[in-house]
């Protein structure tokens, strides 16, 4: 039982100057709304793991086509080079036959350079898919050494691209800052991944809308920096779209807040951030903004 | 004939060398590349040398669109030929492609064979 109901009873069932029969009824209605408050608040927690899955298909579904496009772009690669390859040993073997060996050789080596390029966007598909099965799992909650500079770029990408594919007008420069210093810090890449990618989605959202103000010369910008500063490791991203007011400051980590229309959002994505970085990995996320110029969150990660 | 190929992918340059070795080492054509709309604006302010330019749709900063759109309002006579490349081959794109002056419009993955013989024709 409760604690603070578990107090009453015991009140009620020392203190009162009720009769039998009334304590007792008394103590049988506490008993009960008891049970429908445990009741409810299972009921709860359910619904709360079955939000945050949603949110989490939401943001993955934003993304398909972004995916789609990224994993394209490798294979089409792939493809070609492994033609180019096939060509070139034909090519090779004519001129073994002519018995210009060195010539062969300077074609073996195209070869090899071929292979190379073959085997670098094989990976490269292959990790696009991998992320994409990560972020769509269950999270593992396990910590593991991870790139954080590779994690925070293939996000950027995929956002990008996924932005791209729902709107074909949408169009932003993005400028990257990464510390090559960081090497692997141990996170739980898959909770800090959905992060990122929230903060560069909101980031490409607030940088449309201020584009659709058709202010003159506004070039829409995002930065996605990393920096190592002692014992921490700071994930900056940076738009110079709409800015947040200060009315909404105050409840952006809020759940189910959102400033966009109705069906756009489900008002989860900052406040699941927060969480993320802050219960599960003892860490900060603070923002600044000013409102109609930039905004910029800070996700800071102790290593 | 001299190629300018703008695409944010960097190794569609090994591609190109590749695909047209060939050509490159007969000085049939001779390719350059830049990485964004900007650095291809940039070269051609500084250059004014390619014929013809090949350029992505869907690059970060400035699109495809955007340069041709400045390649065709500013260059010189005769302005150089652009073809549109897009890995969305959708009709919105095709229009503005067109409404904009490009000359031609191409889907990815790349057909190099039929680039080979439109590259030729115009040669």
């Amino acid at each position: 039982m409760n604690p603070r109901f578990q107090l009453i009873f015991d009140f009620i069932k020392k203190n009162s100057g009720l009769s039998e029969v009334e304590r007792a009824s008394l103590l049988q209605s506490i008993e009960e709304a008891n049970k429908t408050l445990t009741q409810t608040l299972e009921e709860l927690k359910v619904t709360q793991a079955q939000l945050i899955q949603s949110e989490k298909m939401a943001s993955l579904g934003q993304l398909t086509a972004g995916i789609a496009h990224e994993i394209q772009n490798p294979l089409n690669f792939v493809n070609n080079f492994s033609e180019v390859s096939n060509e070139l040993i034909d090519e090779m073997t004519e001129q073994l036959e002519k018995g210009n060996t060195e010539d062969a050789k300077a074609i073996a080596n195209e070869v090899k350079m071929s292979l190379e390029k073959i085997n670098f966007h094989g990976k490269r598909a292959g990790g696009i898919v991998k992320s994409m099965l990560q972020h769509s799992r269950t999270s593992t909650n396990k910590k593991e050494p991870t790139d954080i500079n590779a994690l925070a770029d293939e996000y950027l990408r995929l956002a990008y691209h996924g932005m791209r594919a729902k709107d074909k007008s949408f169009n932003s420069a993005m400028k990257t800052d990464y510390d090559e210093s960081i090497g692997l810090i141990k996170i739980i890449s898959q909770d800090i991944g959905r992060v990122i990618l929230n903060l560069i989605t909101n980031a490409f959202y607030a940088v449309t809308e201020k584009n659709k103000l058709m202010l003159d010369g506004y070039e829409p910008t995002i930065t996605v920096s990393t920096k190592r500063m002692n014992d921490k490791v700071e994930v900056r991203v940076k738009d110079n779209g709409t800015g947040i007011s200060q009315k909404a400051l105050d409840k952006i980590f809020q759940p189910f807040f959102t400033t966009k229309p109705t069906g756009q959002g489900t008002g989860l994505g900052l406040s699941l951030s927060y969480d993320i970085v802050t219960k599960g990995h003892g860490g900060e996320l603070k923002v600044e903004t000013k409102e109609g110029e930039y905004t910029e969150f800070s996700i800071i990660l102790l290593v | 004939m001299k190629i300018l190929v703008v695409d944010d992918e960097k190794d569609v340059q090994v591609l190109f060398e590749q695909r047209f070795r060939k050509e490159i080492r007969n000085k049939e054509m001779e390719f350059a590349f830049a990485y964004s709309g900007e650095d291809a604006l940039k070269y051609l302010n500084e250059l004014h040398e390619a014929v013809l330019i090949l350029s992505d749709i869907n690059m970060p900063g400035m699109s495809g669109l955007e340069l041709l759109r400045h390649i065709k309002e500013k260059h010189h006579e005769p302005p150089p030929v652009v073809m549109m490349i897009t890995a969305y081959g959708d009709a919105d794109n095709y229009n503005t492609a067109m409404k904009l002056g490009a000359d031609d419009f191409l889907t990815k993955p790349l057909e190099f064979s039929l680039l080979k013989e439109k590259l030729k024709a115009i040669q």
